[in-house]
């Protein structure tokens, strides 16, 4: 075992799509209070294991516990209770269109909480604070630009003060100042509420600056760990040819097809 | 459509088999999909202002297209119904066939079409949309269940307007038979009136009609929230859900409108 406090401990986890294998085998350990990241090319299944540690998929084998207690085998009622507990920001922030920025912020706080409405506007301006957006409260998230939706979208998911925050992509898109305002937030807000999290990215640059811990990712298996550092030095091809952006690698840049020479050659004999 | 000659006729059977097989799997869905709005009813109805503010959006916004749609039919069945009554002499009656016409078949059957093009797909757009925006997961995340906070006030919502929309398609429908009938073409005021109120009856005719009505929407508000819960999160899919809701309502409706009539006035 790597770390003696863990918030999340994965095993042998494996998980499918009707037949097809997504997650293989996988195996990690989140430290409590900690900033880890999660690294991998797209469609390696980084978004699933997300979702499986917020119990919305259920694993076809393996073990999956958060804070002691086994997600898959929750029933409903704890696993809600435990979500309360969490906060997600999704890839393109999915604020609520029919309501404004302030009652997006406000929306778990009024759901689970029976706080009185001054007490909820002092909460949703301090997170909105948080995220530099307290004079954007009154807009509606049509009125945004991505990085402010994502920023509005991550002041909702720490409205109610998580243990866990998960955050998925959060840099796609974004310009340069705007992902460093968010990646600057994100270690910030990490270290003020005491809590754990969850970095999905393929932005090596950003995410190497900013966490305690990297589980990197290939077709559905980890298959390096280590600090910044450490993954730095790494003499594995494939975390090589990630982190330094290389074309020629392990990793193929062409979906799996039949060399182009036959496909020609097949056309030729058509014609 | 299978090709006989190229299948040959087992093809044929096997791909009715397969349609059926697909069809049956489906309602089973909607099935499931129906008994777990019921299991979350419960939950939403505690907060019963998010099921009045959707019968505000689908049912006050249909307003205007039923108030518009019922005066002309209503004109239409003034006209209709004087031109083939006079010939055997019975033009008071006029308004015994307007009133019957609507609270039995129109003023349900239309007003749940125009329902269902109207409100139905809307409801399909926005839960399709959320669902699309990864708004459904979102909140499914925050631990706010999507079916009892977003799907069971828009059902109940369609289902608690569908009444009282048709009722109201059919008054305004008999006011539209007694401007063509009565002031425009002239039939006698009073036997319009008497006649009518002498041979409606409240059970058999009006209360029919509301139970009609109320069938309507819970099918057409089953529909659409369905389509939009079940839609494929892009652009396309929702699209081709809405085309489902409003092809699959009107089917729906009239299908049951004939069970409904053979139950309700023939005593099947
Ligand atoms: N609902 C789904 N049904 C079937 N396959 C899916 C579904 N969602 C994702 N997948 C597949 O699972 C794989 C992993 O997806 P995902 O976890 O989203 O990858 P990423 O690492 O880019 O977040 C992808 O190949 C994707 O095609
Ligand atoms: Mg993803």
């Amino acid at each position: 075992m790597l770390f003696d406090d863990c918030l999340i401990r994965i095993d042998q986890l494996d998980f499918s799509y009707d037949d097809r294998a997504i997650l293989k085998g996988v195996a990690m350990d989140i430290p409590r209070g900690k900033l880890v990241a999660i690294m991998g090319n797209s469609g390696c299944g980084k978004t699933t294991l997300l979702r499986l540690i917020g119990g919305q998929l259920r694993p076809a084998r393996g073990a999956l516990l958060l804070d002691g207690q086994s997600v898959p085998d929750m029933p409903h009622a704890q696993l809600y209770a435990l979500r309360r507990r969490m906060g997600m920001l999704f890839q393109f922030g999915a604020l609520f269109t029919d309501i404004s920025v302030f009652d997006n912020v406000a929306y778990p706080i009024r759901e689970h909480t029976r706080l009185s409405e001054e007490m909820i506007r002092d909460m949703v301006l301090m997170k909105l604070n948080a995220v530099g957006l307290r004079g954007a409260h009154a807009l509606m998230p049509t009125e945004l630009s991505g990085g402010m939706a994502r920023r509005v979208a991550l002041a909702r998911a720490i409205a109610l003060d998580p243990m866990l925050i998960m955050y998925d992509e959060p840099f796609t898109g974004l310009d340069p100042i705007s992902m460093g305002v968010i990646g600057h937030l994100i270690r910030r807000l990490n270290d003020a509420l005491g809590a754990t999290t969850l970095l999905v990215t393929h932005d090596v640059q950003e995410a190497f600056g900013l966490v305690d811990y990297i589980y990197f990712m290939s077709g559905g298996e980890v298959v390096a760990r280590g600090t910044p550092d450490e993954i730095r030095a790494s003499t594995d091809p494939l975390v090589h040819q990630f982190v330094y952006g290389e074309t020629d690698g392990p990793l193929h840049f062409h979906f799996p097809a039949p060399p182009f020479a036959d496909e020609l050659t097949r056309e030729i004999a058509d014609a | 459509m299978p090709e006989p000659s190229s299948k040959g006729a087992l093809g044929v059977i096997a791909s009715l088999g397969h349609a059926v097989n697909e069809i049956a799997q489906r309602l089973g869905f909607v099935a499931r999909f129906f008994a777990a709005i019921l299991l979350y009813s419960g939950q939403s109805f505690r907060r019963i202002h998010l099921t009045i503010r959707e019968m505000y959006f689908s049912g006050f916004q249909s307003l205007l297209i039923m108030l518009v749609s019922s005066l002309f039919i209503g004109m239409v069945l003034g006209l209709q119904g004087f031109e083939t009554l006079q010939r055997f002499g019975s033009a008071e009656a006029l308004g015994i066939m307007v009133a019957l016409s609507l609270t039995r078949e129109l003023g349900p059957v239309v007003a749940a079409l125009l329902f269902a093009s109207r409100a139905g797909s809307s409801i399909t757009a926005e839960i399709g949309l959320m669902k699309a925006t990864e708004q459904l997961m979102a909140m499914d995340m925050m631990a706010v269940n999507p079916i009892a906070r977003v799907v069971a006030p828009k059902f109940w919502g369609g289902v608690l307007s569908m009444p009282l929309l048709a009722s109201l398609f059919s008054a305004v429908g008999v006011f539209g038979g007694y401007l063509v009938g009565v002031v425009v073409i002239g039939v006698d005021e009073g036997a319009f009136w008497s006649q009518m109120q002498s041979s409606v009856d409240f059970r058999l005719d009006i209360w029919n009609g509301i139970i009609k009505s109320f069938v309507f929407g819970i099918a057409v508000s089953l529909i659409a929230v369905f389509e939009g819960y079940d839609s494929i999160p892009t652009a396309e899919g929702v699209s081709a859900s809405i085309r489902r809701t409003v092809v699959n309502s009107a089917l729906t409706i009239l299908a049951l409108d004939f069970v409904l009539t053979s139950f309700m006035f023939r005593g099947l």
